[in-house]
């Protein structure tokens, strides 16, 4: 491998006109064995990611460990206020009681299960991001609009200039570009 | 292949000809026609309409914003309230802004699990409608509380006199379920709205725009590792709020239901409040899109179907309505309860027997024209009826809160509830707010889903030929 190469350039990045062709595209260079590369298209494309290898998303997880620590916050919060700390009789019924507390338990696991989940497929995104060498080109513009994009790293362990460039040349696309990082 | 197709070819040598779905965007327009379009609406030259819309909006938002000052300074008193009429166009108001926010709810996470794809035209538009509508109905419990500073007493933050919000009050479970309701219907929102800043953010022509849509926009470049997150994310979202929306006017109607007052203590209320929630909902949806589609030029992504299938969801929804009434009053008899009786009775024929059959015509009656479809896909006509379920939505939760007030236990402190001007401006001003946000909702933001919209075309669809695939066939 070309030393300078990887050391300027992020990745080698061909142009798709439709979703199938970028599809084939995918599962062919997911067959040679890259590791960092990646698809991009305007909207989610059905089936890509098991032309990509890709697993099932754990973004479930989050959500699940947000509600359960919504509902256990909200259970621990209503018998600390009206059960513990500020005892108040209404109407002869109990300090605490996990019937009365369950509508608002209810909301709040709703409530950090949302957050949970936009917090995690942020983190597994790795997003809010600043910067992406990917932006800074203009016909790559055009991923949120009508083109499909794959990008395979210059980082990626198999990547040649050259082979890699073929490999694309190969799957279709018209016009491939070496993009900076 | 399927089995009977397969039969088919052995016998007859031939296979019926593939009958294709019809489309939801019209005309066979291009992936990029649909972003040009949608975000066109933010991009050309406003519109001649948009200014004075907006001006007439705004100073009938500041009416509002001047009663709400003269309420402050003075005290309720300024409205009609008396003894016994403690709660009248302040909760109805409130119960009505925050029904019509559920059907933007419905539109986005139930429709989108039930895999409804004609949803994707409208989600965006009605998601904004909910987020303005809850705007709308949290004024009211805010200045309706009299003293309103004291207003954050609602929420568990600890005060000078150590005392906690009493949590067996449904009242209290109210203020969770309305405030998470407005929370993550804006994360859902603003979720699915990163894909279309960064659409907006790659075509913005100056400076300031990308940097303000691509700041929204995160950082998306459409990587397909992420959109399997996403749409993840996305999902998971839909399923909390399905649940979320059904308890949020479930706990509203709690606010009446768990009361002892004749005509408020029915175990029907919750289910019978989502139901009416969901029609007044997609009435203010029709009522909204059927302008929009026409003065932005988006009939061909908003076309006469969606407007149609809109039609059918309230003429089922106002069927449950009107099922909802004639138990009541079923129940009111077969229960025995002379109370209970009575105050149906007094609702239907006491004196404000205008209001029930108000009501009645605009829910009950005027749905039932949606059985035809020569109505349903006639724009003027779907329009007129849904401002007719505008109103008959807004008498429903009058008639539930005011008749079964005025006449207490007491035929001594029986009494009758009049607006004054303040209730009426400040009602009336609230459609300015919502009509202020929603103008500047469609200026600044894409008001379709661009990225859901372009996914169900056909040529989204990488096993059809339009979308790529080879030999052009399904597999």
């Amino acid at each position: 491998m070309n030393a300078n190469v990887s050391i300027q350039s992020y990745g080698l990045v061909a142009e798709f006109d439709t979703p199938g062709d970028a599809m084939r595209a995918a599962s062919s260079i997911r067959d040679a064995g890259f590791r960092k590369w990646d698809v991009h298209t305007p909207f989610p494309v059905h089936g890509l990611d098991a032309a990509m290898g890709i697993k099932n998303s754990p973004v479930g997880w989050f959500t699940f460990f947000g509600g359960c620590t919504g509902y256990t916050t909200g259970m621990l919060m209503i018998w600390f206020m009206n059960g513990f700390d500020y005892k108040i009789v209404v109407g002869g019924k109990p300090l605490f009681s996990p019937f009365y507390a369950f509508p608002v338990c209810y909301e709040l696991t709703i409530l950090f299960a949302a957050f949970a989940t936009l917090i995690g497929m942020c983190f597994l995104n790795r997003l809010p991001r600043l910067y992406h060498p990917l932006l800074k080109n203009r016909r790559f513009a055009a991923v949120t609009h009508d083109k499909f994009f794959v990008v395979i790293e210059t980082a990626d362990p198999k990547y040649s200039p050259v082979e890699t460039r073929k490999l694309l040349e190969t799957a279709g696309s018209r016009h491939i570009e070496l993009i900076e990082e | 292949m399927s089995a009977v197709l397969e039969k088919l070819l052995a016998t007859t040598g031939t296979t019926p000809k593939e009958l294709e779905r019809e489309p939801l965007v019209l005309n066979q327009r291009s992936l990029g026609w649909i972003s040009d379009r949608i975000a066109g609406v933010c991009e050309n030259a406003l519109p001649k309409w948009w200014w004075p819309a907006f001006l007439i909006s705004f100073t009938v938002m500041s009416m509002m914003f001047i009663c709400i000052a003269y309420l402050i300074s003075t005290g309720v008193g300024v409205w009609g309230l008396n003894n016994p009429v403690g709660w009248a166009w302040d909760i109805t108001n409130f119960v009505f802004w925050i029904g019509i926010g559920h059907a933007g709810t419905l539109i986005s996470a139930v429709l989108f699990l039930l895999r409804q794809k004609w949803r994707t035209s409208i989600n965006r538009s009605a998601e904004a409608m909910t987020l303005f509508a809850v705007a709308c109905a949290g004024i009211f419990p805010m200045i309706h509380v009299g003293r309103i500073w004291l207003a954050w007493w609602l929420f568990p933050l600890p005060n000078a006199n150590s005392i906690w919000p009493q949590f067996r009050s449904p009242l209290l479970w109210d203020v969770f379920a309305v405030s998470t309701y407005g929370t993550v219907s804006l994360l859902f929102w603003y979720t699915g709205l990163v894909p279309d800043l960064a659409t907006m953010r790659d075509r913005a022509k100056t400076k300031i725009r990308k940097f303000l849509y691509g700041l929204g926009a995160l950082g998306w470049t459409g990587s397909n590792r992420h959109w399997s997150n996403y749409e993840k994310a996305y999902l998971l979202l839909a399923g909390l709020s399905t649940p979320l929306v059904l308890s949020v006017h479930s706990i509203v109607s709690f606010d009446f239901a768990v009361s002892q007052v004749p005509g408020w203590h029915t175990t029907i209320f919750p289910p019978y409040f989502v139901a009416g929630a969901i029609f007044s909902g997609f009435g203010m949806v029709l009522t909204l899109m059927i302008p929009l589609r026409t003065l932005c030029k988006l009939e061909e992504i908003i076309t006469v179907r969606h407007v149609e299938l809109m039609g059918k969801v309230i003429l089922a929804t106002g069927s449950i309505v009107g099922y909802a009434y004639g138990m009541e009053f079923f129940i009111a008899w077969y229960g025995g309860n002379p109370y209970e009786l009575a105050a149906f009775k007094n609702r239907a024929f006491g004196p404000y027997w205008w209001s029930y059959w108000i009501m009645v015509t605009c829910n009950v009656v005027t749905p039932h024209l949606f059985w035809f479809k020569k109505i349903r896909e006639n724009m003027v006509i779907v329009f007129i009826i849904s401002i007719f379920v505008n109103i008959g939505m807004w008498f429903e939760r009058f008639v539930i809160i005011v008749t079964s007030l005025h006449r207490d236990y007491l035929p001594s402190s029986w009494g009758y509830f009049s607006p004054t001007w303040v209730d009426i401006c400040t009602f009336i001003g609230s459609f300015g707010l919502f009509c202020t946000l929603f103008l500047l909702f469609i200026r600044f933001l894409p008001a379709i889903a661009i990225s859901e919209v372009k996914g169900v075309t056909p040529q989204a669809d990488p096993h059809h030929k339009l979308g790529g695939a080879k030999g052009g066939a399904h597999h």
